[in-house]
């Protein structure tokens, strides 16, 4: 197996507020592989995208880092503001949400492209310029005809396309997409999805998809990273945890999800909780169907089930739940106050 | 299978009843260009946001307006409110013309007719608490006396969608609320008042996942309760599909198929609904992303296509579907992004020509640069139709002729609007559903 291009170990994200420190992302691990997608999934709030921006250096000061992020060698924590802006675009990518936002209404698309390559890669002539940026048009579709227009002449799954392209003209080995598809068409979407697994196929660069689709990442992951609460509760390949969830809260997920196969309706008692104040012991417990009484207790151990990785105690060690931990615990009934 | 549970007792089911009617609905939006072009008053663009729909909303059904972004889906679900006065048609509810009712008279039935909106962080006034907003259309439509009954109508709207206890409820402010407690809080709005006919416009969009299930349900419940009729309008075929009793599916402003949505489903006759079937992510790791979507994006309202507006994106468009100019430029455009640049270099030049082309052009004359001939563009195109000879394009072109030594005329076969058609229990708005159109094969 090839080594990770990205292996983060312990990451922690804290903001501070007035009432108390954050935790949007508390102890997150994962690896990467080059040519690996993997998605990420939660709910609003669970510390998706401050994990993405984490990754990348990319917080408003006053954010608390810790743990590691190894990049090649480099722990990217401990690297200086300006050395990893260095490696922002040539080495790291980022792909936004909102693409109309995201391209300056007064440059052409052209100018776009000639100042990113000229900021990382200097000595390039202006035809290398050209055509370094119309190849990384075609590779998404957009027509060398379109090369001089402004980003208002284009649609949203066109600006979108041609962020995917600015992020990709430097070839950068990780690149975090957040929720690129979110504001864009049924089709439209199909079509970004389609290119993006051509990329990891074509020019093995490994991508951090995050996204609140579960549908979106089968089609388009190799693994999954279910969060909860600044969490990763449980990780491992697409068909493994689509077809057999081991974490309650994938389960419940997978369950609400609405599909063209559903017949019943299901859902998630209750909201995410507060991460200045979460819950004791495993943050899930207060929604979980299948809590028992350690749960609330005990902080879960990571266990690992084949390829899937899973933070339960359902799953044990059984040596570490004190006697009768096992039983089911007695919830306080949730109402619509609580929900998100 | 069924696709959700039938909640009604089986005699109620028919459900027959027409609520709503509507007869050639035209939505035109005037789109001025300039101040001289409006002094002068001369030709404006027209933005055809809803171009000729007949539909008939049945009492206590759930009809789904099924669309991408600008195929006219919310401007028709607001034409029902009376929100948006049709250019021309008739939408006739119980005996009355709402596209042509004075303001007094209409906002009297909107009592009757109410909306759920997309966005509940943007639906409620950030300064009024639950108490004032949702009991605003009791002291609109004058349905109360007296702050007590206004009250206590608020407390029974807030408990009916599920805001409990409902006194914590009444002094807060939606910024106090989550997502889904504000959509209920709009919903509570909506149905206060007592309509039967509720439109909702992408109601769970702007939720999340885990709570999406939770609206719809409360929705249905709702509807059951209240005996309301909806009015669905999504781009989200699975929830439609789970919610929906009839769908039509929209494209720039017109309905292209019609019909129940489990036939629609199981049997999709329009190449657009296909097409979007097959663009559902869905979370079973077994299915991958198709290969053959339809390539672009939904085109210019201001200047559609010539014939079915699909045409230009269609995978299955063959000889009477529209072909026209324009699409000679897209053509050339698919076949430059494949070629890449020294290809576009060498060739642009000689079609320049194609940038004047304007809409609906079924004989499109192109002229050549000086110095370059007819010939030459011939043999470009020869070269195209060899580099992409499965485009549908080349089924719409008649022939390409050289007129005299400067110019190049294009003549494409005679396009055809496309009519709603009967098939097989759905209408559908597509020739190759046609009979007397069809190919052969």
């Amino acid at each position: 197996m090839t080594d990770p291009v990205l292996s983060v170990r312990d990451l922690r994200v804290w903001y501070g507020t007035e009432r108390g420190a954050v935790r949007a992302v508390d102890g997150v691990s994962f690896d990467l592989r080059p040519g690996e997608t993997l998605g990420l999934v939660g709910e609003s709030g669970c510390g998706k995208s401050t994990l993405g921006r984490g990754v990348l250096g990319l917080l408003p000061s006053g954010t608390k880092l810790g743990g590691e992020v190894n990049y090649r060698g480099t722990n990217l924590v401990t690297t200086s503001a300006r050395d990893i802006q260095q490696l922002r675009g040539p080495e790291l990518g980022l792909i936004f949400q909102e693409p109309l936002t995201r391209l300056n209404p007064l440059l052409r698309i052209s100018e776009h492209f000639e100042e990113t390559l000229k900021a990382h890669e200097p000595d390039l002539s202006k035809d290398e310029v050209r055509h370094r940026a119309l190849e990384a048009l075609r590779g998404m579709g957009i027509p060398p005809t379109r090369y001089r227009a402004y980003p208002h002449e284009f649609s949203g799954g066109m600006r979108q396309r041609i962020m995917i392209a600015l992020a990709l003209v430097l070839r950068p080995s990780f690149v975090v997409a957040d929720e690129p598809t979110t504001a864009l068409d049924v089709l439209v979407e199909a079509q970004i999805i389609g290119i993006l697994a051509d990329l990891r196929r074509n020019f093995d660069t490994a991508l951090l998809f995050i996204t609140h689709n579960l549908g979106i990442v089968a089609e388009a992951c190799d693994r999954v990273a279910v969060m909860y609460a600044g969490r990763i509760v449980e990780q491992g390949p697409v068909n493994d945890v689509f077809a057999r969830p081991q974490h309650p809260y994938t389960r419940e997920l997978l369950r609400s999800t609405i599909s063209l196969s559903t017949t019943g309706l299901h859902y998630i008692p209750g909201a995410p909780p507060d991460l200045i104040d979460p819950p004791s012991g495993c943050r899930f417990h207060p929604r979980c169907p299948s809590a028992m009484q350690v749960c609330p207790q005990q902080f879960p151990q990571q266990v690992d089930l084949g390829a899937q990785r899973v933070e339960c105690w359902l799953h044990g060690p059984h040596a570490l739940i004190p006697e009768g931990g096992e039983q089911p615990l007695v919830r306080e009934e949730i109402t619509v106050a609580d929900e998100a | 299978m069924p696709t959700k549970p039938d909640l009604r007792p089986a005699g109620e089911r028919s459900g027959q009843d027409t609520l709503v009617e509507l007869r050639d609905v035209e939505v035109h939006f005037e789109l001025r260009a300039n101040a001289l072009a409006r002094l002068i008053g001369g030709a404006s663009d027209t933005v055809k946001a809803v171009d000729g729909v007949n539909l008939t909303l049945r009492k206590g059904e759930v009809l789904g307006l099924v669309g991408e972004s600008g195929s006219g889906k919310t401007t028709l679900g607001r034409a029902l409110l009376g929100l948006v006065r049709p250019t021309a048609g008739q939408i006739d509810y119980r005996g009355r013309d709402l596209g042509s009712l004075p303001t007094r008279e209409l906002r009297a039935i909107r009592r009757r007719l109410q909306m759920v909106f997309q966005d509940p962080h943007a639906a409620l006034n950030p300064a009024m608490d639950l108490q004032t907003a949702i009991g605003h259309p009791l002291r609109i439509h004058k349905l109360v006396k007296n702050r007590a009954e206004e009250r206590e109508r608020v407390v029974a709207a807030l408990e009916r969608v599920g805001l409990v206890p409902a006194e914590q409820f009444l002094a807060k402010l939606p910024a106090e609320l989550s997502g889904g407690q504000k959509q209920r809080a709009v919903i509570a709005r909506a149905i206060i008042s007592g309509p039967e006919l509720l439109v909702a416009d992408e109601p769970i969009s702007m939720l999340d996942m885990s709570v999406r299930a939770k609206i719809l349900e409360l929705m249905l419940e709702l509807k059951n309760d209240l005996d309301l009729t909806y009015v669905y309008i999504t781009h989200d075929l699975a929830t439609a599909k789970f919610f929906c009793d009839r769908m039509a599916i929209m494209y720039l402003g017109r309905v292209v198929e019609l019909g129940p949505t489990e036939q629609i489903f199981a049997d999709p006759k329009h190449p657009y609904t296909q097409a979007l079937l097959r663009a559902v992510p869905d979370p079973d790791p077994e299915r991958k992303v198709p290969r053959d979507l339809p390539r672009g994006e939904i085109p210019d309202a201001a200047a559609p296509p010539h014939g079915c507006s699909f045409h230009p994106r269609c995978p299955r468009a063959f000889e009477p579907c529209g072909w026209e100019g324009r699409d000679l430029r897209a053509m050339f455009e698919r076949r430059w992004t494949i070629e890449g640049e020294d290809t576009y270099a060498a060739e642009a030049p000689l079609v320049e020509g194609l940038e004047k082309i304007g809409p609906g052009e079924e004989v499109a004359t192109l002229t050549v640069p000086s110095g370059r001939t007819a010939a030459e563009a011939i043999a470009l195109f020869d070269a195209a139709r060899a580099g992409l000879p499965d485009d549908p394009l080349w089924r719409g072109v008649e022939k390409i002729t050289a007129d005299g030594d400067r110019a190049v005329t294009v003549h494409f076969r005679k396009g055809i609007d496309p009519a709603l058609l009967h098939v097989d229990g759905v209408d559908v708005a597509c020739h190759l559903h046609d009979p007397a159109l069809r190919p052969s094969n």
